[in-house]
């Protein structure tokens, strides 16, 4: 069959091209631009080269933030993902209670980043906060505001309320979408519950949980706005993320050629690990 | 190997069921003989599926009791019945080879590895499956993975019954010959009792020894083929069971006299009637002779299907089909004659035997 080629079809997507060079494009070449370049006020800038790439990846404020960084992503998905997966399982499968149990579920992922933060810094301070005031009461010293441990417990704490409930709907979804074929066909085979969580649910729920995992993985990387406002990056700087150094560095310090250069290598990380992660996912799929 | 005996069991998926039409399976009361091979032949949503759970366990019964060789099972789960079952769609665990997945329900009952391996190997080859053994399940065609399914329900040797659940729906008509084949060549093997759900007659013609006719949650007969095509026990086996289907045709009778429209003709005997019941007549397409005497038609259209033709013909206005030989003709003035001790008379549908 021949089909007709018109290629003024291309014209249609130029809508879109423009937007996305204005919002992501024109943006993102301009960190590039800084990156590359020294200034000293009054709009004068100097071509410098990789310069601040390599101070920016020598640095020890660098590396410090970025190892907290994947210590905290790496801490939240731990607890997130099989947390989530253990909630969606025991969830009612129909009924009223699955609808209520959806809906309070969708709760914390409908509060706005900022009003988070706000809600567990006062709800976890040492000497009005529910949970600050009953900690120190039962015994523990809490108080986030000047202990590392207690910060790291709190962001940590405040993250897995706020973001748990996107894995246990997406885990949620997955398992549904299961025929109850298998199940049966378990029953008849003898399988125990765990082969039946190991050799039915699980495979069923690799590709919702590798979308999890991705999103929590993006979120939790560039997380700023909670810690902000919870602990401000302190400590000291014992919770200053990357996102948070980034923002003090190019904001704070006007020290646009490194901020530059330590957003594109921010970038690329992201990137790097989830495409590594997708295809370690998706290896030996078929189609 | 199990002789399995339903008694009385009645299903309703309702929690209070009222009337007689809340139940999905309305009565049934028999026995499946140890090692038997047996047929569940009936239209979609008639509770083949449903009687198959019950026996299964998937499904807790209503009412009524299942006995395995006469010990009770209906409070048992599925794997305490020891039970095979293979399901309409291919259900296969996507993450293990195709040996372990044929492996699965063995190892779940603590089977050697060495027993396991004998089995599976055995199964494989039965199946052909042999060259796909060590590749993962995903991915594979749904003939292969519909056949993982079967191994996996043929493979325990010890199981009190072989259940299927339509099997061969995914699979390209000229595997589904050969399967069957297989199946049935199994059965002699090994002499299972097993159940063969379905809606396509010729399968279960040629599956089973006893096909059992099930239509809106009743068993409606139990017979050999032969004996569902020759006396078809209620109007609806008639119906299902043949190709054309069998005339069914109200008619009046009054002794030996049975009376359509305004043509008598003589019985064979005196049906047992009870009074006031609705009567019709019922006569299989190849047990009608066309020919120049007897009751006048008229011929509306002629079929040729290859080895024979249907003749679509009316008497005064109700339709009936008519088999004869691919070279005989339509006359020109026709009349049919039906064999008289080929008749069947049905009160309410239900098949009235004839007296002298």
């Amino acid at each position: 069959m021949n089909k007709t080629q018109n290629n003024k079809a291309w014209f249609l997507v130029l809508p879109v091209l423009l937007i996305v060079s204005l919002n992501a494009i024109v943006p993102l070449m301009t960190v590039v631009n800084y990156s590359v370049q020294e200034t000293f006020g009054n709009n004068l800038f100097f071509f410098e080269g990789v310069k601040w790439f390599r101070e920016v990846l020598a640095s020890e404020r660098f590396r410090a933030s970025l190892l907290r960084q994947f210590s905290f992503t790496f801490i939240i998905l731990a607890i997130e993902i099989p947390l989530g997966v253990a909630i969606a399982l025991s969830m009612p499968k129909k009924g009223i209670w699955a609808s209520v149990c959806l809906v309070l579920m969708s709760l914390p992922l409908l509060i706005p980043w900022n009003v988070v933060g706000a809600m567990w810094n006062i709800f976890a301070l040492p000497d009005i906060g529910l949970l600050g005031y009953t900690l120190n009461a039962i015994g523990f010293d809490y108080n986030f505001t000047s202990q590392a441990i207690s910060a790291w417990f709190t962001v940590i704490l405040m993250d897995v309320w706020h973001w748990t409930s996107l894995v246990v709907l997406l885990a949620y979804a997955g398992l549904r979408s299961i025929d109850d074929s298998y199940y049966q066909a378990a029953r008849i085979d003898g399988a125990s519950r765990w082969a039946v969580f190991r050799y039915i649910q699980l495979p069923k729920l690799k590709h919702v949980l590798t979308l999890a995992f991705l999103l929590r993985f993006i979120d939790s990387f560039m997380i700023y706005t909670e810690p902000f406002v919870l602990t401000g990056g302190g400590p000291g700087n014992t919770t200053t993320f990357l996102s948070i150094d980034l923002v003090k560095s190019a904001l704070g310090e006007f020290n646009l050629g490194a901020a530059g250069a330590m957003s594109l290598i921010y970038f690329l990380m992201t990137l790097l690990v989830c495409w590594l992660f997708y295809t370690l996912a998706m290896r030996g799929e078929e189609k | 190997m199990a002789r399995i005996d339903l008694q009385h069991l009645r299903h309703s998926y309702i929690e209070n069921p009222i009337g007689v039409e809340d139940y999905a399976l309305k009565e049934v009361d028999y026995t499946w003989e140890d090692g038997g091979a047996y047929a569940l032949l009936g239209p979609s949503g008639c509770g083949k599926t449903t009687l198959l759970n019950i026996i299964s366990g998937l499904l807790r019964v209503s009412e009524g009791k299942i006995l395995f060789d006469g010990k009770d099972v209906t409070a048992l789960q599925p794997e305490g019945r020891n039970i095979a079952q293979v399901f309409q769609f291919p259900v296969v665990y996507d993450t293990m080879s195709v040996h372990d997945n044929l492996a699965f329900p063995l190892r779940n009952r603590g089977v050697g590895e060495d027993e396991v391996k004998r089995r599976v190997s055995e199964t494989l080859d039965m199946l052909d499956l042999t060259k796909w053994s060590d590749r993962k399940a995903r991915g594979l065609t749904a003939d292969v993975k519909q056949k993982i399914s079967l191994g996996r329900g043929m493979v325990r040797s010890d199981v009190n019954a072989i259940l299927f659940d339509e099997p061969l729906t995914v699979i390209d008509p000229h595997l589904k010959w050969q399967l069957r084949s297989q199946l049935k060549l199994l059965h002699k093997q090994f002499g299972h009792t097993m159940v063969y759900v379905t809606h396509d007659q010729t399968e279960a013609l040629t599956f089973a020894d006893k096909v059992v006719v099930m239509y809106e949650g009743e068993i409606v007969q139990i017979g050999t083929p032969e004996e569902l095509f020759e006396r078809p026990s209620h109007t609806f086996v008639g119906y299902f069971i043949g190709s054309p289907g069998m005339n069914v045709l109200p008619v009046d009778i009054e002794g030996r006299t049975a009376r359509i429209g305004s043509t008598e003709f003589e019985l064979a005997g005196v049906p047992e009637l009870k009074p006031g019941s609705r009567t019709d007549l019922g006569i299989r397409p190849e047990f009608i002779v066309l020919g120049e005497e007897g009751i006048p038609v008229s011929v509306n259209k002629v079929e040729d299907v290859g080895h024979h033709k249907i003749v679509r013909a009316a008497i005064q206005d109700q339709d009936i089909s008519i088999v004869i030989d691919e070279n005989a003709s339509v006359p020109a003035d026709p009349h049919v004659v039906f064999e008289p001790d080929r008749v069947s008379i049905y009160a309410n549908d239900w098949r009235v035997e004839m007296g002298g």
